[in-house]
């Protein structure tokens, strides 16, 4: 009972659920035959090998995937976004011994898919335009889809007012709050790397390599050189591990870069073909993905020229946010399993945790990816534009059809005999 | 822990609440365990905000001789006249002063919940979470406000080199500011805190995500024009005082658990007044330019301006009368405006939805044992406690607007295409110039293109 004397009041709920036997035990998930197989290691070595197999498995399976095409990356996000949820709700959940109240379940879930209906429906209405317009139904959806999205919210709004009840009105707020705060985290970022990927499929590899490669090289480094704690945080963070790794994911990213910007698959925005009704990535690669040449800064010995993808350069930036800023996304997850005393978010992946545990350092990367997208590289999406000038007012369309006309005149874009009938 | 049962007890606060609360709260302590050993030992502490007698010398004497359930009555009648007054006078102040108040409005609500989860959670050494909270809400704004500013002020920020700048970058900069809040929230995490400061996080984030945007979306509204912003708030507190006077006279069956002093009567009697007064007060909004034009901002005198060529949703046009209403009246058509129909949309979810918000408000403040928000405005409670009613109502109307009235704006769709590349520039203005001459608005002579 010392402990309660030294924790702050808000501590006693953890204290009694450290007593209490809902905080899942670790099971071992590890499958039969790996464990057959290592059988004569010892403990410590048996879970590097687990930890180490397991990571192959999951790069050769997101390889795979990206092989697969646009489609079953969509896929694969939206269910490791379902995945995540579940996970946080679960302990959620678990954390204020929520057994008892009514519709708690119901309504989080309730809650994601309209989240993820508002979401997948102004992707669709943006990338979607021309299918849109052929159906008749997909059209009333698209017109009024905000008010739709609003009204579905609403009714599971509602739906919290009526559920609560006399007791538990805390623990119901705080659950209302916790899959809340949730959705902004899980959805929105899901949402957002879906939007990188439309934007060219390398804007959604090389980020997410990227981040993977941190966490691996700063591993490393940390195991061979660690030695100056990095932060109270988590213990097993090193000064070396962390600027180790920041070279090695630059170095890392700068060749990668080069490697996938060479092949039209990765670079061209994704496309859906109305003909052919599947997603077509086909295209003139931009300038970003061509190769230019820079001058070395003198202070480089032969002050000769490099053939580098402007690309290259970006993905320096990329991977220097995912070095320095990347961790702390880390550092908050550990921040959140301490404060609730859980070891992993769930015992998805043997020796590795939940998904969400291997997602947590890709928080705020696909954020920054999509912010740098938008302010650095490309203006707003030109289907989007076109979609919105056919709903003006046609005096407004005619007024923005002259100032159009004006600037292209202005700029040369137009045939000579065009500016004339002016 | 009887000592703190016993203070709990004869706590003022418990005392206004529902007893039977109380009770089942002791039975609920053996249930529930732990979770409610929080709520419990809360309501012993002394930090729970001790409604103090607020009101102005000036009136205390005034109604000094009455006794004190009237006395509250006329506290809080005169107080609402004087809030009712000073809505009137910053309309008239016009759109600049409306947006400060809001502005003000907002930061003080922003202000007492984040006081409301400071006290909840004993947060009294928490490093850092004030300056955070804080600091979050001025990102937050920052991006908001940016945002606004780009789209309405377009040509303006144009002409100024930094505006331009920072407009353009604006995103990434906004998400600078926020990123260097949330590594400052990680680095200032101490090890027995944990918990706390993740709470204190959340809360801040809720606050954020209830409060911020919602006074944001009313003053995208007001950009719409004054009558999208008054006639909204106008409804919410009409039915507010309908439903109450309705249930003070007629109430009878109960309808919530949650407030125990609503009243199906007040409820409906409420829905019907609060319709018939949107009515009557668009009708009679309708006509002034002043409430009805878009807000713009003229570059040349640099100041907001309300001029306008009235839309068509302004315009009295005639309605036919269904044969019920016909053989009622007697008349055959009535003039009305197409923004009264509008209005009885906005009216309807102000009574029906509206009273949710502030269920909600109610659950809150018996959640974590509240009376009342603050205690800001006398015989009312805090802001918030004015504005639990509108916080849906806000968003409802910014996407009525956007799903049925407007489509986008137009100066934001030019930003836009300024702002591609230029063969796509190119593309859009073919397409726009073969739509437009289909439509018979462009003279059909450039084939050249």
């Amino acid at each position: 009972s010392h402990l309660q004397g030294s924790y702050g009041e808000g501590e006693m709920e953890g204290d009694s659920k450290a007593d209490t036997p809902d905080v899942p035990p670790s099971t071992d998930n590890t499958p039969q035959c790996l464990n057959k197989a290592l059988e004569g290691l010892s403990s410590r070595w048996k879970n590097w090998w687990i930890r180490g197999i397991l990571s192959l498995t999951m790069i050769i399976g997101f390889f795979l995937i990206i092989y697969l095409g646009p489609i079953m990356l969509i896929l694969v996000v939206m269910g490791v976004q379902i995945k995540c949820f579940h996970e946080i709700i679960t302990i959620g959940y678990r954390v204020y011994h929520s057994y008892d109240l009514p519709w708690f379940r119901t309504l989080s879930w309730y809650f994601l898919i309209c989240v993820n209906y508002f979401f997948y429906g102004e992707t669709v209405a943006d990338y979607f335009g021309a299918l849109v317009q052929r159906e008749e139904p997909l059209q009333f959806l698209v017109r009024y889809h905000r008010f739709i999205s609003f009204a579905l919210y609403l009714a599971g709004f509602c739906m919290f007012v009526l559920s609560l009840v006399k007791k538990h009105y805390r623990l119901q707020f705080y659950m209302f709050a916790w899959t809340h705060v949730t959705l902004l985290i899980v959805v929105t970022q899901s949402h957002l790397v879906i939007q990188n990927l439309f934007e060219g499929m390398i804007w959604f590899i090389v980020p997410i390599s990227i981040v993977i490669c941190n966490d691996i090289m700063a591993y490393l480094f940390g195991f061979f050189f660690g030695r100056t704690p990095l932060i109270k945080l988590s213990p097993k963070k090193t000064w070396e591990g962390f600027i180790g790794g920041f070279f090695a994911t630059v170095v890392f990213s700068f060749f990668f870069a080069y490697l996938l910007s060479q092949y039209q698959y990765f670079v061209c925005p994704v496309e859906y073909n109305s003909e052919t009704n599947r997603f077509a990535v086909e295209c003139e690669p931009s300038n970003l993905f061509m190769i230019q040449e820079y001058t070395l800064p003198a202070v480089v010995q032969n002050a000769k020229t490099v053939n580098l993808y402007p690309f290259q350069i970006h993905s320096i930036a990329l991977s220097t946010f995912a070095s320095l800023i990347g961790p702390f996304g880390g550092f908050f997850a550990s921040g959140f399993k301490r404060a609730f005393k859980i070891k992993d978010f769930a015992d998805t992946i043997p020796g590795h945790g939940g998904i969400m545990d291997r997602f947590d350092c890709q928080y705020l990367m696909a954020t920054f990816v999509h912010v740098y997208i938008t302010s650095f590289i490309r203006g707003p999406n030109p289907s989007k534009v076109l979609q919105q000038l056919l709903v003006l007012q046609p005096e407004q369309q005619l007024s923005i059809f002259n100032t159009l006309r004006n600037h292209l005149g202005e700029k040369g874009m137009l045939p000579p005999a065009v500016e004339e009938a002016q | 822990m009887t000592e703190l049962r016993h203070r709990g007890a004869t706590d003022k606060e418990l005392q206004h609440q529902n007893s039977e609360d109380k009770g089942s709260e002791t039975e609920g302590k053996e249930r529930d365990g732990a979770s409610d050993n929080e709520t419990k030992s809360d309501s012993g502490v002394p930090e729970v905000p001790v409604s103090a007698d607020d009101t102005p010398e000036v009136l205390n004497k005034a109604l000094s001789g009455l006794s004190s359930r009237w006395k509250n009555w006329w506290v809080r009648g005169i107080l609402t006249l004087a809030m009712i007054s000073f809505f009137f006078i910053i309309i008239y102040l016009g759109p600049m002063v409306l947006m400060m108040i809001v502005l003000c409005v907002q930061i003080k609500c922003f202000h007492e919940i984040i006081t409301i989860g400071y006290s909840v959670y004993h947060s009294y050494h928490l490093p850092w979470f004030r300056t955070l909270s804080w600091y979050f809400l001025l990102c937050v704004n920052y991006f908001f406000y940016g945002e606004t500013v780009t789209d309405y002020f377009f040509t303006l920020v144009q002409r100024e080199e930094p505006l331009r700048i920072l407009s353009k970058y604006h995103r990434f900069i906004s998400f600078a500011l926020y990123l260097t809040g949330f590594c400052m929230f990680v680095l200032s995490l101490v090890k027995k805190h944990y918990r706390l400061q993740f709470y204190m996080f959340g809360w801040t984030h809720v606050t954020l995500l209830i409060v911020v945007t919602q006074s944001h979306l009313i003053i995208h509204n007001l950009f719409e024009g004054m009558i999208w912003f008054i006639v909204p708030i106008s409804c919410v507190i009409c039915n507010d005082i309908m439903a109450y006077m309705f249930g003070f006279f007629f109430g009878r069956t109960p309808l919530i658990k949650l407030s125990p002093k609503k009243t199906w009567e007040g409820f409906i009697g409420g829905f019907f007044a609060t319709v018939v007064f949107g009515i009557l007060l668009s009708y009679v909004m309708s006509g002034y330019r002043f409430f009805v034009c878009p807000v713009e901002f003229n570059n040349d005198s640099n100041s907001f301006t309300v001029d306008c060529e009235p839309s068509e949703l302004f315009q009295l046009q005639d309605y036919g009368l269904p044969p019920v209403l016909k053989s009622i009246t007697g008349w055959t058509t009535v003039k009305l405006y197409p923004f009264q129909i509008h209005s009885i949309a906005l009216s309807a979810f102000a009574s029906i939805m509206g009273p949710f918000g502030g269920f909600f408000a109610s659950g809150f403040k018996r959640a974590f044992k509240i009376k009342d928000f603050a205690n800001t405005i006398p015989g009312h409670g805090g802001i918030m406690d004015r504005f639990d009613c509108q916080y849906l109502m806000a968003t409802f109307v910014n996407v009525y607007i956007a799903s049925f009235i407007r489509g986008p704006n137009p100066s934001k769709v030019i930003q836009q295409l300024l702002a591609l590349r230029l063969d796509q520039q190119l593309h859009i203005f073919n397409s726009l110039k073969a739509h437009l001459t289909e439509k018979g608005l462009l003279p059909a002579l450039e084939e050249a293109a």
